[in-house]
């Protein structure tokens, strides 16, 4: 069971549930910038307050959120220090501030809106770049399955975690990483050859 | 029924040590409706079935499908021939039931909604009502399977290739698959250690050390197996 929110849609009825997927990805596609582009500590905080407040409008469940942001929380934690230390703490508050912001605003978008609704707008969007040779339904494609491959890594790195507690070896960064490595890839492999079974990405 | 052959192919698998023979020199044509292919692990029995939409290509040989070779006519050959694996769950692409239907039906619904419906008659017509917004990660193990057939058969294939389709399911549900199988319209091809299943085709190959070591009517094959084996 995948214990992750990003990537994962959750079924609803609010506002953000309810609007276009084409006007989420372009609203955050435009704030994912804006995040990025306008520097400082004080702005960064009021990014997030934002973007918790956007998590809790949609409905997710806080417990679910903080679990499956865990591991984020951990690297920026760990950015945040190494930012201190360097550049002092503005800057650190910035980098974590945005980071935390752009992984929420992506999970909003997830959790409320169906892959196959992205899948959708994704190809509409691209259609009018046929003429330059883009292939609509393949990016779209590749888009839908990159979304769907952020759970199931996480859950193939919680599975690994698992396997190598039962032996004994969880400080043994090789047996934490390297079967997690082995198997996103092999997962890689098989999605093609599912798709490949279906006669899908051919177009 | 298609008529799928393979003409003297063989496949090698390069390694440090040189060649690994995975299929040796094999020839045969099938055009029988249920072909099962049976054999030990190991045998090459998937490696036969891959060979048939491109999933493994040939070193040696060619394959033809209809009249299609595989390696220059990819394309047409997997429209016509779905793959079933025996992990579903390496087939399942997508969050939901409906929606991995969906993704089957995206080339000839282009209306969302519409795509939708069908998607769900189809989940109802395997017995999936109502899952259609279910998690396919909360699905049971033969829901995922029916689900994983759905999604294949979805796209309209000649031939369904089965490898193992009922070796992850309990005894309910690996008969539940079998009966689903052999009522398909479509030519089946079946791996299985399924000897039960095995012995309803109209036709079974014992594969072996990479040989198609016997190939006749099922019931003989699978007796050949039980001896043999």
């Amino acid at each position: 069971m995948t214990t992750t929110l990003l990537g994962s849609h959750r079924p609803g009825t609010t506002l953000l549930h309810r609007l276009p997927a084409g006007a989420k990805l372009a609203t955050f596609l435009v704030v994912g910038v804006v995040v990025v582009a306008v520097r400082g500590p004080v702005s960064a905080l009021a990014f997030l307050v934002g973007a918790v407040g956007l998590a809790v409008w949609s409905g997710m469940p806080l417990r679910a959120a903080l679990r499956s942001l865990r591991g984020i929380l951990v690297m920026a934690v760990l950015l945040a220090a190494y930012q201190s230390w360097q550049h002092g703490w503005p800057r650190a508050v910035e980098s974590v501030g945005d980071l935390v912001t752009l992984v929420l605003l992506a999970t909003v978008l997830t959790v409320t809106t169906p892959v196959d609704e992205i899948l959708d707008t994704v190809t509409r969007a691209l259609r009018p770049f046929r003429r330059v040779g883009v292939d609509a339904d393949q990016v779209a494609l590749a888009f839908a399955l990159t979304i769907r491959a952020i759970p199931t890594t996480i859950e193939i790195a919680d599975e690994t975690l698992d396997a190598a507690l039962a032996r004994g070896l969880e400080r043994d960064p090789r047996a934490r990483l390297t079967p997690v490595v082995i198997r996103v890839v092999a997962h890689a492999r098989a999605t093609g050859d599912a798709l490949h079974a279906r006669g899908l990405g051919d177009d | 029924m298609s008529r799928i052959e393979l003409e003297q192919v063989t496949v090698r698998v390069p390694t440090v040590d040189g060649d690994l023979r995975i299929l040796e020199e094999t020839s045969l044509t099938l055009t029988e409706r249920r072909v099962a292919l049976i054999g030990p692990n190991g045998s090459g029995k998937s490696t036969l079935a891959r060979l048939v939409n491109g999933l493994v290509g040939a070193t040696t040989g060619r394959v033809l499908v209809d009249g299609l070779d595989v390696a220059r006519e990819g394309r047409a050959v997997r429209r016509r021939v779905g793959f079933a694996f025996t992990d579903p769950a390496a087939q399942l692409v997508m969050p939901t039931a409906a929606e991995d239907v969906a993704l089957s039906l995206r080339r000839t619904h282009r209306d969302k909604a519409e795509r939708r419906r069908a998607a769900l008659e189809i989940l109802a017509g395997y017995g999936l009502e109502g899952l259609g917004d279910r998690s396919v990660h909360g699905l049971s193990g033969g829901q995922r399977q029916l689900l994983a057939l759905a999604g294949v058969l979805a796209t309209g294939p000649d031939i369904l290739v089965a490898d193992e389709p009922t070796t992850l399911l309990d005894l309910a549900n690996s008969r539940r698959i079998g009966d689903l199988l052999f009522s398909l319209p479509q030519q089946l091809v079946l791996v299985t250690h399924d000897l039960d299943l095995a012995a309803r085709c109209d036709r079974a190959l014992v594969v072996d050390g990479g040989r198609v070591v016997f190939d006749g009517p099922a019931e003989s094959a699978v007796q050949h197996y039980r001896t043999t084996a």
